[in-house]
């Protein structure tokens, strides 16, 4: 699915735990326009259920995709959420 | 056999204006049903270090849903939006089971003091948000915090002492109205 949308924003919330991702995220996506997309950077594995919850559960937000990488020998997720409305 | 006039195509006049009534009365309903933002009512009654973060987490992702949000503090929980001891709740080393060590050990002088700093010292390495981030946070993201107004009384405490922007002068009736509102209700 990468390349079929611009990401326009990054936010990192590497090292923080919950909820800080989930409100995080909220805070970041509201001032961003209608068909922005954000990207969030995290190192919480809880992050997966929890930004896809977030998201089936706030109108407004479809999240895009999800993925699993490593930085440094660190897991690192990352998500892609866009702003619908 | 119905008394009513039967229209032309046999159907009855008044029934089919009472479904008529009832579909647009459930279309309103449902309209109603999908507008109305979620509620939470949460009771935190508790005043020890643990005890403090499940409402304020719980509280500050439903307002990151958009939820309507509110921590009715009472008793102990009272403690949680007073300023000064928020800074200073304890996590309790007696009588708690998961404590690797035994209750007479735990009840020694300045064992709360010791456990409390290790479980501060878990939280800052796991990179857990603190108390009092999780109090900003909510009341940023417009969590409404409501302090007891019986127990602030109870407890000689001062409205002042409370963090800005903590409701105070409310009651049970105002948090029961808003349970009897919410989708979810928990008592902490």
């Amino acid at each position: 699915m990468k390349g079929e949308y611009q990401i326009t924003e990054t936010l990192d919330v590497k090292g923080l735990s919950c909820p800080m991702p989930i409100v995080k995220t909220k805070q970041a996506i509201d001032p961003l326009d209608a068909g922005s997309v954000l990207e969030v950077v995290s190192t919480d594995s809880g992050s997966m259920s929890d930004i896809k919850g977030w998201a089936d559960g706030t109108g407004g937000v479809e999240l895009l995709e999800q993925s699993e990488d490593t930085e440094g020998g660190d897991a690192v997720y990352k998500h892609y959420v866009k702003k619908t409305e | 056999m119905s008394t009513d006039t039967p229209t032309a195509d046999g159907t009855d006049a008044a029934l089919t204006a009472r479904i008529e009534a009832l579909e647009s009365e459930i279309a309103d309903l449902k309209a109603d049903a999908g507008d109305k933002q979620k509620q939470m009512t949460i009771v935190a009654t508790k005043g020890s270090f643990d005890m403090a973060y499940p409402p304020l987490i719980l509280a500050s992702t439903a307002a990151a849903f958009g939820w309507d949000v509110v921590v009715f503090h009472t008793f102990w929980g009272l403690d949680i939006l007073h300023e000064e001891k928020s800074k200073n709740l304890k996590l309790s080393a007696v009588g708690n089971p998961s404590m690797p060590m035994p209750n007479a050990l735990a009840a020694l002088p300045g064992m709360d003091s010791l456990a409390t700093r290790m479980m501060e010292k878990r939280i800052e390495e796991n990179g857990t948000a603190t108390i009092e981030e999780l109090i900003d946070l909510s009341l940023e993201t417009g969590v409404d915090l409501q302090a007891c107004q019986m127990t602030i009384e109870l407890m000689d405490y001062d409205e002042d002492d409370f963090y800005d922007g903590v409701t105070t002068g409310v009651g049970a009736a105002t948090a029961l109205n808003h349970m009897a509102d919410s989708d979810v209700q928990l008592l902490i």
